[in-house]
């Protein structure tokens, strides 16, 4: 019986298994490729991206970081280079919309039933080794040391598990990484793709060839809710959804696809999108508890990356690109480990001291009070400015034979008088305290 | 644009369901549970509360497998795990 465990134990055995196939895990597992390591990476789904969903985009830097040629090669859809911003209000929105420079592009439009397919095969042809529609289910553990996991079929051993399984990471939590997620910590986004052809697309956004734009939405069906809603163009199709914090949607008792159908027939919204069909449907967590929430990033024989580390800077709508760099300095510091045969904890450290130089804990430490502040002000900050924002646009581009002196004092008056001093006091000193831990400390 | 019914929009999606549900609920916590929020914030509405028999229904079926109820659920009565690797739902254009 010992020579048949022995036996399994060596059949299986590779130097680093990666728990799925998104960005964070094909990154690490084609970093270690590439490098000559063995790789084994476990994805769930029928294919890389099968079970994934985002706004979304990828970002141009933190892709050619792990491949460099993926202008040429991968499947994209658009070429961003328009951005906006829209409040809507019930009826009546605005918009500030900033156009890149045209030479600048700094996210693609990409869907990811096909980018992920795309990337996971260039891992194949690095020479990652590939098994999918595996679910893997617990992680072995040796004497505090992680040392392979259980799918459904059978035990694969390893000297490093890299944990790349999304945000619900069932793993983590098993592994003891990190506590259970609450309603605080994460979005719930639902999304809805709507087919129409490239030059309506293109004759709606203003946009030419393969340029794209990207909207975010704020106020409107979610106002009052911490949450927003996006926009973004492919090339023959428009994502469009919305993502609200799970505990306010949870109170609001409202269904979040309706209030999807909602933001889709404000005025601003429903002619961008008219004789569209929606073609796909989809809905996904995204992390949102921020640099608070991060687990344990590291532990004898494992590392956690990409969303189950809860790399999500949700102000600037990153995810997929902590995710990929997350994903190689986890690789990295394998490559290291595996060159020392040190797997310990104290070896393993290298991962959280290389997170901590580049971008990913700044900026995730920079906005470590964002949504704690915004939660506590969001009637403020996502519901009444909003409002005030287009009452006041509705009052400097009204023509009604009212005296435009009357018109202002009139604004200021009720900008005054519609909210306490103490409410007013408080979202002062909410946006001094955020300006304060973003800039300074 | 018309909007879709959601059994519409759930009818864009491949799904190849398991023979046994991945998500099971401890029915005693979903008989004195006041808000019964697995019921509204599911995006496939995969939970039905049938008052008459005071059971929870669970159509795994249409599950999009986001993890939603099981951190929503005020008694964390939902086991919840992933389908089988073969089964679940596929996204191809998100």
């Amino acid at each position: 019986m010992e020579n048949l465990t022995d036996d399994i134990q060596f059949k299986n055995r590779t130097e680093v298994i990666v728990v799925g196939g998104g960005p964070a895990g094909v990154a690490c597992a084609i970093t270690l490729a590439r490098a000559g390591k063995e790789v084994v990476l476990i994805e769930r789904g029928s294919f890389s991206g099968a079970k994934n969903m985002f706004g979304g985009a990828i970002y141009t830097d933190a892709t050619r970081e792990i491949f460099p040629d993926f202008e040429e090669n991968a499947p994209i859809e658009r070429r961003n280079v328009k951005h906006d911003y829209v409040v809507l209000n019930n009826e009546d929105s605005t918009t500030i919309s900033y156009r890149n420079k045209p030479a600048e592009c700094v996210s693609y439009t990409v869907m990811r039933g096909k980018f992920d397919r795309w990337a996971v095969e260039e891992a194949k042809k690095a020479g990652v080794i590939v098994i999918e529609e595996t679910v893997v289910e617990d992680l072995i553990i040796d004497y505090g040391q992680v040392t392979g996991v259980k799918t459904e079929v059978e035990d694969y051993y390893a000297d490093i598990v890299v944990l790349a399984d999304g945000v619900n990471s069932l793993l983590a939590k098993k592994a003891g990484l990190r506590e259970n997620l609450s309603g605080h910590d994460v979005a719930l986004s639902v999304k809805e793709v709507i087919k129409l052809d490239s030059r309506t697309i293109n004759d709606r956004f203003n946009l030419k060839d393969d340029e794209g734009s990207i909207s975010t939405i704020f106020g409107g069906a979610m106002c009052g809710m911490l949450g927003l809603g996006f926009m973004y163009t492919n090339k023959d199709s428009i994502s469009i959804g919305l993502g609200i914090t799970l505990s306010d949607l949870a109170k609001s008792g409202l269904k979040p696809y309706e209030i999807l159908d909602k933001v889709k027939t404000h005025p601003t919204i429903a002619p961008l999108i008219k004789d569209g069909e929606t073609v796909e449907y989809s809905a996904h967590l995204i992390p949102e508890g921020g640099y608070k929430k991060i687990p344990t990033l590291y532990a004898a024989g494992v590392m956690v990356t990409g969303d189950a580390a809860m790399f999500v800077n949700n102000l600037h709508w990153e995810g997929t690109n902590l995710a990929m760099i997350s994903g190689k300095l986890a690789g990295e510091t394998a490559i290291l480990a595996l060159g020392k045969k040190d797997f310990s904890e104290h070896c393993l450290k290298i991962y959280q001291e290389k997170l901590e130089k580049s971008f990913i804990m700044k900026d995730l430490y920079t906005y470590r009070n964002l949504m704690d502040e915004l939660s506590k002000r969001k009637d403020s900050f996502l519901n009444y400015y909003l409002i005030k924002v287009n009452a006041f646009f509705a009052m400097f581009t009204s023509a009604n034979g009212k005296p435009k002196r009357e018109l202002f004092r009139k604004y200021i008056k009720h900008f005054i008088t519609d909210r306490s001093f103490t409410e007013i006091f408080k979202d002062i000193w909410c946006v001094i305290k955020l300006l304060w831990s973003i800039l300074i400390k | 644009m018309k909007n879709k019914t959601l059994e519409e929009k759930l009818y864009t999606l491949k799904f190849k369901p398991d023979i046994y549900s991945h998500l099971k609920a401890n029915q005693e916590f979903c008989k004195n549970c006041e808000s019964k929020v697995c019921t509204t914030i599911c995006p496939a509405n995969v939970y039905d509360w049938l008052d008459a028999e005071q059971k929870l229904v669970i159509n795994y079926e249409n599950c999009l497998e986001c993890g939603a109820c099981r951190i929503a659920c005020p008694h964390s009565a939902i086991e919840w795990r992933y389908p089988k690797g073969t089964c679940g739902v596929t996204f191809k254009k998100s």
